[in-house]
């Protein structure tokens, strides 16, 4: 319980921390959306017009910035993030459309790296030596050293050249109309096959060869020779008394790369022109759009230290030390 | 941690008064024959246990002595069936029971384990999973062995735990919540949850201090003669089992030095390095005399010296010994591999 406590204090703390960053971060960077605006319309825009755009924006460059901080904080916690400059719509509604295709893609896909990746360590650390253990994790090994994007374009020329049909970019076909019917999800599936093939490829060999070397470690311990002994069944040996030691080390690891889902795969997106988190962050900073790039970092550093908790809780659920540890 | 009184430990292990009861003469419950062990080295095969042989007795207690790298935990670990590559059975048989374990398959062996052999391991912390608590440690090897009634483990554990003087309270604590002591107990009691026939036991005090050591020496004394399981002990220290063991081996470099009942061994070792064992402990009754010890290192077991591998460090060197390598010579009831007992006639079983 103490434990929990602690970690929660740690995770408001750092919240407000990356909340004060998010607000000042920006105001450091030269230049500013009004001067940007005034730069697109040549110097031709009525100070009238100005003083309508900071209103409707929410940009008050008279006022003080102290006062702009405590705004600011009043609109996060009641979602108000103000208008895109370049989406032209609430900030909250860009990202309410964008996030799910993030999290539908790159959540799933590094979900299932890391579940694939454990899987393929443990079995190979279990036979040692044996042919997937002599295949898989030298291969993934060197495919998780080539960027993804690279990985991604390839993926692009072949797919491109042989499967003619096979959608190469986008969400879904141009003109479907988003539903739950069966048509659109295949749509969908096809549209998200290759960028998930990408990350899937690139980082699959990471999560295999930590799980393997941790894994061959613990199987030398003393309780996997006991575990043996007592005549318990394989799976139990590999699984309840390897695996579940092994597996401790690459919780956090596991949890950090959830939490960077929702910014880590700008060049996926941006390669296959899929409309997520990423692709609006790229337009926002190219833009010096303040309220959208507020939001969107906000939202990330948010992920990320959701994350991170939610790795203390399942590693205290796991391991019976952490929960009474100092 | 809960200990023995101490003057319960006083008269149950006074001065060399072996307890228990003694080994009955039927079956032997173990039998080892010429069996070796190599490690798979890329300079070759290393025999870490060469050709040992002997028999153990229903109820007895066998100690095992040596120094580190003796060979005597593989063998203990070749017994059980437990080496895990590169150390592999190069010879011999191990006959539990009248089964020759080394032909069994992993699956026959699983059903053997734990019900009938059980093994104690030098350090319970490494050797309890430190993920689970001490109760489904114990519900697991129950659960492998077809008891699936969560009653029945639960009413069993308790017993086995209670047996070791611990409070079933404890079956839900995690290994890193109990002391060195309630540890290596708990793993006792673990051993125990069958009635095996034959308990391993892999140096199981030596994480303790002396006085933890004591007791549960005694407590593992106790129960042999309670439930009448044998036990085959590994230790370095030779003065722990003196007073607790029926028949004690010394082993050096992979091989039986000196094998007879313990006090034989004790009163008058006839191996030079048996003597060299003894002196290297302090007596606390008899007069001060100076510790010896013995010079120089084991041998490197890839690296063997021709002729008897003792004769670098031997008091009583003799040129043949160089040459020679001394076959176990049968001594009355005790075998000792030195050429000084040329002698006499080969040991046989």
């Amino acid at each position: 319980m103490r434990y929990a406590l602690r970690r929660l204090g740690f995770f408001a703390v750092t919240l407000w921390a990356c909340l004060t960053l998010n607000f000042v971060l920006p105001r450091l960077m030269p230049g500013s959306p009004i001067l940007d605006m005034m730069a697109k319309y040549h110097g031709r825009l009525n100070p009238k017009a100005l003083q309508a755009i900071e209103v409707a924006f929410g940009i008050q460059t008279h006022t003080s910035l102290i006062v702009q901080y405590f705004q600011y904080l009043g609109n996060t916690f009641t979602g108000n993030f103000g208008m895109s400059l370049t989406q032209t719509e609430p900030v909250s509604q860009v990202i309410g459309g964008a996030v799910w295709w993030t999290l539908g893609l790159i959540g799933v896909t590094t979900i299932l790296a890391f579940i694939l990746g454990t899987l393929i360590g443990i079995v190979g650390a279990w036979r040692r030596g044996g042919w997937l253990d002599g295949i898989l994790p030298p291969v993934f090994v060197i495919t998780s050293s080539i960027p993804f994007f690279w990985i991604g374009m390839l993926l692009i020329l072949f797919v491109g050249k042989f499967f003619v049909h096979f959608p190469l970019s986008g969400a879904y076909s141009y003109g479907a109309t988003p539903g739950l019917n069966w048509p659109f999800i295949v749509d969908v599936l096809q549209h998200a096959l290759l960028p998930a093939l990408a990350i899937l490829i690139t980082s699959i060999g990471g999560w295999i060869l930590t799980m393997r070397n941790t894994m061959v470690t613990v199987l030398a311990e003393d309780y996997v020779r006991m575990a043996r002994a007592k005549g318990l069944p394989g799976w139990r040996i590999m699984f309840d008394y390897a695996a579940r030691n092994a597996m401790l080390p690459n919780l956090s690891g596991f949890a950090m790369s959830l939490g960077f889902v929702l910014s880590g795969a700008i060049l996926v997106e941006y390669l296959f022109s899929y409309q997520g988190i990423g692709y609006y962050l790229l337009q926002a900073v190219d833009n010096q759009d303040y309220a959208l790039m507020q939001a969107l970092f906000l939202l990330i550093t948010v992920a990320v230290l959701v994350a991170v908790l939610a790795a203390d809780v399942l590693t205290a659920l796991l391991d019976p030390r952490t929960r009474t540890g100092s | 941690m809960r200990s023995a009184p101490a003057d319960r430990v006083r008269e149950l292990a006074g001065p060399g008064v072996p307890l228990g009861v003694p080994p009955d003469a039927g079956v032997p419950v173990l039998q080892v024959d010429d069996l070796s062990v190599a490690y798979q080295t890329r300079r070759g095969d290393v025999t870490a246990v060469d050709g040992v042989s002997f028999d153990l007795a229903r109820g007895e207690f066998l100690g095992i002595v040596g120094e580190s790298g003796c060979g005597k935990s593989t063998l203990l670990f070749a017994i059980a069936q437990l080496l895990a590559p590169p150390a592999q059975v190069t010879g011999g048989c191990v006959s539990f029971k009248g089964t020759d374990l080394t032909e069994l398959t992993e699956r026959q062996l699983a059903a053997i384990r734990w019900k009938e052999l059980s093994v104690v391991m030098q350090s319970a912390m490494n050797a309890l999973n430190p993920v689970k608590s001490v109760g489904s440690q114990f519900a697991d090897a129950m659960r492998a062995h077809g008891v699936s009634s969560k009653r029945e483990i639960a009413q069993r554990s308790a017993e086995v735990l209670a047996m070791v003087g611990i409070d079933g309270a404890h079956l839900k604590s995690y290994p890193h919540q109990l002391s060195g002591g309630m540890r290596q107990r708990s793993m006792i009691a673990m051993a125990l949850l069958f009635t095996p026939d034959l308990v391993i036991m892999d140096e199981p005090t030596s994480a303790l201090d002396v006085v933890a050591q004591r007791s549960l020496m005694v407590q593992i004394k106790e129960l042999q003669a309670e439930l009448g399981f044998a036990i085959i002990f590994v230790t370095h220290d030779m003065s722990l089992v003196s007073h607790f063991s029926d028949r004690l081996m010394v082993m050096y470099a992979g091989q039986v030095a000196e094998f007879g009942p313990t006090r034989r061994v004790f009163d008058a070792p006839l191996h030079p390095y048996s003597v060299g064992l003894l002196d290297a402990f302090p007596s606390i009754r008899g007069p001060q005399v100076p510790l010896t010890g013995i010079p120089g290192s084991p041998p490197d077991l890839a690296k063997l010296p021709g002729g008897c591998r003792f004769a670098p460090r031997c008091q009583k060197v003799m040129p043949a010994c160089e040459t020679t390598a001394p076959p176990l010579y049968q001594v009355d009831d005790i075998q000792v591999r030195c050429l000084l007992q040329a002698g006499r006639g080969p040991a046989g079983d």
